[in-house]
């Protein structure tokens, strides 16, 4: 509730800083506006996983005893390592936010390939995990025919394959645009774009990335560690 | 005076306006300048608003007599679902944020522009997409679901649905970048003095109306693909032949869309504090309860959506206490209504257009105000529920109150946008037309609703048939009167007197600089040093009255 921002601009060498927008008075509230806006996308990115978490609630108050036993159906060893690959991965994009604040390039890029190596990792083995429910006939909606693949499940368990495949899959896109703005900060960190006083681009992308592996982090005893 | 002190005097005029400091086609499609945005939103809105507007006026003449007379039934299902949807998410949702918000939030709050205006660009061309989806849905199989997509019909129904819902998802996605760049903007852009408490009230509006919309419209979003889904892939959470809930969606789209109404009144309560107190020349009355009535109603509007479920079956309780907050919402709205009135008690009223247009509001929204208590009353609203009383009022509202401000709007910015003056007679003509068609049109649905008329029927018992006729006639005075209005605020274009700087005498930081304003918006940072309501020369003489 501050304006502190905006007072003065001319007596530091902001007016000349190559990075300063044309309609920001300062880098502190071009910086500052970044940040900003970078939190209110990510209030409207957990509105929106809220609107499915409030779907699998429902379905799990409607159905128990179906959620429960199609549950034992996902492999809790492929969720258990995403889990993991993604906590490490939070871990480096933070190291990588840290050595760009101390204006460190070289370190931040090769965190940047390692978050965007566990990222793969993650994508690998949601690959081999979404193959095997395709095989099984554990298809979301009207494709499920798991019966027929000799899988006998009672109640209605193609919601439950439909919640799974829709919350899983818009996480999964989410991971994808992740690793293609990492990959572009790779490059526009190797052009020398970042530095000491010039971060926030990375900061805002450390910032999706958590959030990226904090919707896993629910998604994960949600879906696989039901019981 | 108290507000600007670095006028633009010392330089007049010799810096080009918005219009003309870059020419060419390109220089507007990709222009990155709020008040060129702003602009490019209005021609757009108003090419919605005149669509849906044919629309309505195709319904009203289907509903001359009681029988089908040139549209089948499914033809009358297409043509109001059409006018509904694009009314709603192509016109008044954006109507007033993106287009007058675009042009003046960054102007009232002294900055050179939005807090990110390439996303204000982008925001722009999202909106784009999303109508050609909506055309390409109506061009092929239409759309016949009413604008709220219930289910489980919107799962069966054999048109466009996935298209015409895919592109009001995308419109969603335009709406939350609008409104995430106000929040920053009005959070990190002020100029230097503009604290809180001396903001703008429309500017307020926006801010509160800009949180709903990056607070609500995820939801919406998630609905809207949950829909496409259960549409494409049949997963079942909607449809009952699959398992699922189809009240469950109706929680899912008021969720988002009863807010989404706030999202359509808010910035007309923004443009009225305007208009009121600048065209009364008096300091407005309860400035902080205006300002905070908006965020109280932000704050409201989360928690009424199940009054539109009270007969879905929902829970007693859950209805009762959805009936006690639609109330709730009473409290700040009048808080509003009687702080207007206040402010031109003892003011110095200049009857001009735009002060017309405030005073039709005044008069049109607090009759679809009231008309809401009914509704939101849990046993006459079984008796009311889907009838023409609902149409009524809803129209009262987002036409009465949110058109209504729109033009008012339009008309108190006109010179500041254009740099051009209109007729004012040709105005009050208009504002009289539109008045009176509105009131005949929509008055009259009232009593046709009260008496058990329901909507979207395409034909009805010959007993409503006056009623009928009388509605379709005050709709075509209505469509004369916008047109009318269309064609004098062209005329004014080329043939309108130039606008001096600050027509009006306003004190708020827009007026401070050329109309119209330079790229850059002030020649320097203005800087801000009292309310943006004092008006120097009347505010000694009315000043007893205040206290």
């Amino acid at each position: 509730m501050s304006n502190e921002h905006a007072h003065a601009p001319a007596h530091d060498d902001d007016e000349h800083n190559p990075h300063l927008a044309h309609h920001f008075d300062t880098m502190g509230q071009q910086t500052a506006s970044a940040k900003l806006g970078m939190w209110l996308f990510l209030a409207t990115e957990i509105l929106m996983f809220s609107g499915l978490f409030l779907a699998y609630f429902i379905l799990r108050m409607l159905y128990p005893e179906m959620v429960l036993e199609a549950h034992e159906h996902l492999s809790k060893w492929a969720g258990g390592i995403n889990t993991v690959v993604l906590l490490t991965s939070s871990y480096t994009m933070a190291l990588g936010v840290r050595s760009i604040q101390l204006g460190d390039v070289k370190k931040l890029r090769l965190m940047l390939v390692l978050t965007i190596l566990c990222g793969c990792i993650f994508m690998v083995v949601k690959y081999f995990e979404y193959s095997a429910k395709f095989e099984h006939g554990m298809l979301p909606g009207k494709f499920y025919s798991a019966h027929l693949h000799g899988y006998e499940i009672d109640g209605l368990p193609h919601i439950f394959f439909g919640v799974y495949f829709l919350m899983t899959g818009l996480h999964g896109v989410h991971v994808v645009i992740g690793l293609a703005i990492m990959l572009w900060m790779f490059v526009r960190a190797g052009r020398g774009e970042f530095g000491a006083k010039n971060y926030v681009a990375i900061e805002n992308t450390g910032l999706y990335w958590h959030l990226v592996d904090l919707v896993w982090i629910f998604l994960f005893p949600l879906l696989y560690l039901v019981k | 005076m108290s507000t600007a002190v670095q006028s633009q005097d010392p330089h007049p005029a010799v810096e080009p306006s918005y219009l003309v400091s870059k020419r060419g086609l390109m220089s507007w499609l990709v222009t990155v300048d709020h008040k060129r945005l702003g602009l490019m939103y209005l021609a757009s809105v108003m090419f919605f608003f005149l669509i849906a507007g044919i629309l309505a006026i195709a319904l009203r003449t289907e509903l001359f007599t009681p029988d089908q007379d040139f549209m089948s039934a499914q033809t009358y299902n297409q043509v109001f679902t059409l006018h509904g949807a694009i009314m709603v998410f192509l016109f008044i949702i954006p109507s007033v944020p993106a287009a007058l918000g675009n042009f003046f939030l960054p102007l009232m709050l002294g900055a050179k522009d939005v807090a990110f205006p390439r996303l204000n660009l982008l925001s722009f061309y999202v909106y784009s997409v999303a109508a050609v989806f909506l055309i390409v849905a109506i061009l092929t199989s239409g759309l016949d679901t009413g604008w709220t997509f219930y289910t489980p019909y919107s799962t069966s129904t054999g048109t466009a649905v996935i298209t015409a819902t895919a592109g009001v998802f995308i419109a969603g996605f335009s709406s939350i970048l609008t409104g995430l760049n106000f929040v920053v903007t009005v959070h990190k852009m002020r100029a230097p003095g503009m604290n809180w408490n001396r903001m703008p009230l429309f500017v307020w509006a926006i801010y509160s109306t800009a949180v709903i919309q990056v607070l609500a419209t995820p939801v919406l979003a998630i609905t809207l693909l949950l829909l496409i889904i259960e549409r494409s892939l049949g997963i079942g959470i909607f449809d009952p032949a699959m398992g699922g809930d189809p009240v469950l969606f109706q929680h899912f789209f008021w969720f988002y869309s009863h807010p989404a109404v706030y999202i359509m009144i808010l910035p007309g309560f923004g443009i009225i504090s305007e208009i009121i107190t600048v065209h009364s020349r008096k300091h407005i009355f309860g400035y902080k309860a205006i300002a905070l009535s908006s965020v109280a109603i932000a704050v409201i509007s989360f928690v009424v959506w199940g009054h539109h479920l009270f007969v879905s079956g929902q829970s007693e309780l859950a209805g009762v206490l959805f009936s006690f907050l639609t109330f709730a919402v009473g409290v700040p709205t009048a808080i509003k209504v009687f702080s207007w009135v206040a402010t031109l008690y003892g003011g110095s009223i200049q009857y001009n257009t735009a002060c017309w247009y405030g005073m039709a509001f005044l008069w049109t929204f607090t009759v679809g105000g009231l008309t809401g208590l009914p509704l939101s009353t849990l046993a006459i609203d079984v008796h009311l529920h889907d009838t023409y009383f609902v149409v009524a009022h809803f129209h009262y509202v987002m036409v009465g109150g949110t058109v209504v401000a729109f033009i008012g709007g339009l008309h108190h910015w006109w010179p500041k946008m254009t740099g051009r003056m209109f007729n004012e007679t040709a105005g009050k003509w208009g504002c009289l037309l539109v008045f009176i068609g509105f009131n005949v049109t929509f008055m009259t649905q009232f009593f046709l609703g009260h008496q058990g008329m329901p909507r979207r029927y395409y034909a009805y018992l010959p007993e409503y048939q006056v009623m009928h006729q009388v509605s379709t006639i005050g709709s075509y005075i209505l469509a004369v009167g916008l047109l009318w209005t269309l064609i004098y605020l062209m005329h004014s274009l080329w043939k309108g007197e130039k606008a001096p700087s600050n027509p009006w005498g306003a004190v708020t930081l827009e007026w401070q600089t050329q109309s119209p304003p330079i790229e850059h918006n002030f020649h320097e940072t203005p800087h801000i040093h009292g309310s943006p309501y004092d008006f120097p020369e009347i505010d000694k003489s009315a000043g007893a009255l205040h206290h």
